[in-house]
């Protein structure tokens, strides 16, 4: 059957099964809409948090990303999985024994304070927001990529779907929607995989073939052989090229760790389950269900880039007849070249394609008559959606692949537009605005809110802001300088108070901000750096992106100076905060 | 005034957060030590085909994060028994 209408039929049958889901779990109360009625089962708690914490980032980009940077790539693997040790150990039981339905509702319980709650909705809404447009632009693009639909085509339909089953069921129906998203985008993710491990070492498990050595016979390790051929072309080895010096990996790696302890829509589905003891075998199954796919993510990087590589440089590097004739280039190659995330031009005019790292190489590349490197662009995120066409893999598994793209930009929209619109009625509306709304009045809210809330991304997703690529940095930033930090101290030091809780939030922000915008424009305008972006400039060699870290850091001391300065919190609080503490008991101060 | 209550409580607490620390150590020590600082020496030893920090930085901490997790997990329930706090 051809490409094009199978993966209609793969697409179109996952979109009915996540309808049927939504239609089969509406959402009747508040709480099933706020926290599925607190009753997820913590396997299927984890597989759901997987799904929504796996964004079409992790699934297109991430394998990418490491292809290219090599062993640098390693702060997004442990930054990304370390995060939920943290959240197991430090917030996701306590929070979910306080009990309630959002962040900034513990926020603004555990600090007694109005103020402190609406910082907390605000950092939620904006790290949410920057968040949700990458998806939107995940979402289009799959469709248009695969389906040969455009862009807004896709996104509209895509919105659709989010629409029937968020609004119809709340947490409840994302939920459940999730764990089918989770099966269908690990599937289509470690297929391709396996295929291509078979192909290169005959170990069909894609952990243990990028230890093993190549089928060929030869002997050698895949990584050495990776290694070898990279520096013959003048890259940086790929098993040691480091991203930064050491402190900028070090704090790189920090600030994801927390960031993703800190963001909203992941905690949130803490609150999900019915026990605390529920809550923190939760988080272990998640990660176990994340860690799938994160630990197969290397292995699909160095094995792209070495086929890559082998099919450009066919022969011993420097020979006359060592690379590829232009004419005789791969189907997938002239296929992704249409799209314009592939494209090469023959320089030196000998008919054939050289790939090469010009500064690496230097002076070699004029002896071997090389006048610069002929791939003029290799987009990163076509590795992962090339793969199956790389290893000649059969047309279902591209369609296969198609639909999990979706489904993971899809998953991760669904989680964070239930976090903003939760905050909005919620925190604002019920907690601020109009405190004696009704039940059903509130479900109404919600609902409305939701809608608008996919409104909103669906506008952003079709006009993005010019700095999309980089509000994920800020998004990271915001989480692990403000939430994080304030959440913890909450948990862990019960003479933290509101005056340094709110203190410590708006310095934490303030600095992380401040650094963020230093190098990449005031609010992302362009042209408005103060210093160009690169690591000369940076202080100790720090990027914007690991910044986050330093942020944090200034906002636990500050709340801790500013909270023994000032007056201790309320008999009242420092109960609620022991009462958090322990598993039973009655939660007296927070029970209003 | 404490009453016994309050001290087993505090008990509790100490014991748990040594858990937590005691496993925090260990995320520190796989990830940033073997992962970021050590990762040059130790990729002097070989695991097949992996040099051994490289090993750690893209394939061992994930794996230890998730034992860590689950080691605190069941050590905390049997904790919350011991101490006659928890759930159901």
């Amino acid at each position: 059957m051809e490409l094009k209408t199978l993966t209609f039929i793969v697409v179109g049958l996952t979109f009915a099964l996540y309808i049927g889901i939504a239609i089969w779990a509406r959402a009747r109360t508040t709480g099933d809409f706020y926290v599925a009625g607190k009753g997820i089962h913590p396997v299927a708690n984890g597989m759901a948090t997987a799904a929504d914490w796996m964004s079409a980032a992790s699934f297109i980009s991430m394998a990418g990303l490491i292809a290219f940077l090599g062993y640098g790539g390693s702060v997004f693997l442990m930054g990304w999985t370390g995060g939920y040790v943290l959240l197991a150990m430090l917030l996701a039981p306590y929070l979910r024994k306080f009990g309630k339905f959002t962040v900034p509702e513990f926020v603004g319980d555990r600090y007694y304070s109005q103020t402190a709650r609406i910082v907390a909705v605000i950092c939620l809404i904006v790290a949410s927001v920057t968040y949700v447009i990458g998806q939107m632009r995940g979402i289009g693009v799959a469709f248009s990529r695969f389906m040969e639909v455009d862009f807004s085509t896709g996104l509209f339909t895509g919105m659709t779907i989010v629409f029937i089953y968020a609004v119809l069921g709340g947490m409840k129906g994302i939920t459940y929607t999730q764990i089918a998203q989770y099966c269908v985008l690990i599937f289509a993710y470690t297929i391709p995989a396996i295929f291509i491990s078979l192909n290169l070492t005959g170990n069909p498990i894609p952990q243990l073939a990028l230890g093993s050595t190549m089928a060929d016979g030869s002997g050698v390790y895949l990584l050495d052989k990776l290694d070898l051929i990279v520096t013959d072309l003048g890259f940086r080895e790929y098993s040691t090229a480091s991203n930064g010096n050491m402190l900028n990996m070090f704090l790189y790696t920090f600030s994801l760790m927390i960031g993703t302890a800190g963001l909203p829509h992941v905690i949130i589905r803490f609150f999900t389950v019915p026990r605390v003891k529920d809550a923190r075998y939760s988080a272990g199954w998640a990660l176990v269900f994340i860690a799938i796919l994160y630990t197969t993510a290397p292995a699909v990087g160095a094995m792209a880039r070495l086929n890559l590589i082998e099919t450009i440089q066919t022969g011993p590097v420097g020979t006359a007849d060592g690379n590829i004739q232009m004419s005789e280039t791969p189907d997938w190659m002239d296929r992704w070249a249409t799209t314009g995330l592939l494209s090469w031009e023959d320089k030196n005019g000998d008919g054939r394609i050289q790939y090469y790292d010009e500064k690496g190489l230097g002076d070699k590349a004029a002896e071997y008559g090389w006048a610069g490197n002929e791939m003029t662009k290799v987009d990163r995120d076509i590795m992962v959606l090339a793969n199956p066409e790389i290893a000649n893999l059969p047309n279902w598994v591209i369609a296969l692949v198609a639909a999990g793209g979706i489904a993971a930009a899809l998953s991760t929209a669904a989680g964070l537009l239930l976090a903003i619109a939760s905050a909005i009625s919620h925190d604002l509306l019920k907690g601020v605005f109009k405190p004696d709304i009704s039940e059903k009045n509130e479900l109404l809210a919600s609902r409305i809110a939701m809608a608008f809330a996919i409104g909103v991304a669906a506008y952003f997703g079709l006009n993005p802001p010019g700095f999309a690529a980089q509000v994920v940095a800020l998004a990271f930033g915001l989480a692990a300088s403000s939430i994080f930090p304030v959440l913890m101290m909450g948990i862990f030091d019960k003479r933290a108070n509101s005056t340094g809780a709110i203190a410590g939030m708006l310095v934490g922000l303030g600095v992380t901000l401040l650094y963020i915008f230093w190098f990449k424009g005031w609010f992302f305008v362009p042209g408005t750096n103060m210093l160009p972006n690169n690591a000369d400039n940076w202080l100790l060699g720090i990027s914007p992106e690991a910044f986050g870290a330093v942020g944090a850091a200034f906002n636990f001391v500050t709340a801790f100076v500013v909270s023994r300065a000032t007056k201790a919190p309320p008999e009242h609080i420092q109960h609620l905060v022991e009462d958090i503490r322990v598993p039973r008991g009655a939660m007296g101060a927070s029970g209003h | 005034m404490t009453t016994p209550q309050d001290s087993r409580m505090a008990e509790y607490w100490k014991r748990n957060v040594r858990l937590m620390v005691i496993l925090l150590s260990i995320w520190f020590v796989v990830s940033y030590l073997f992962g970021i600082v050590l990762v040059t020496p130790l990729n002097a030893i070989s695991l097949g085909g992996y040099k051994l920090g490289f090993w750690f930085a893209q394939q061992g901490s994930m794996y230890v994060f998730v034992a860590l997790i689950f080691v605190y997990a069941a050590k905390m329930n049997a904790l919350d028994k011991e101490f006659d706090v928890h759930e159901d």
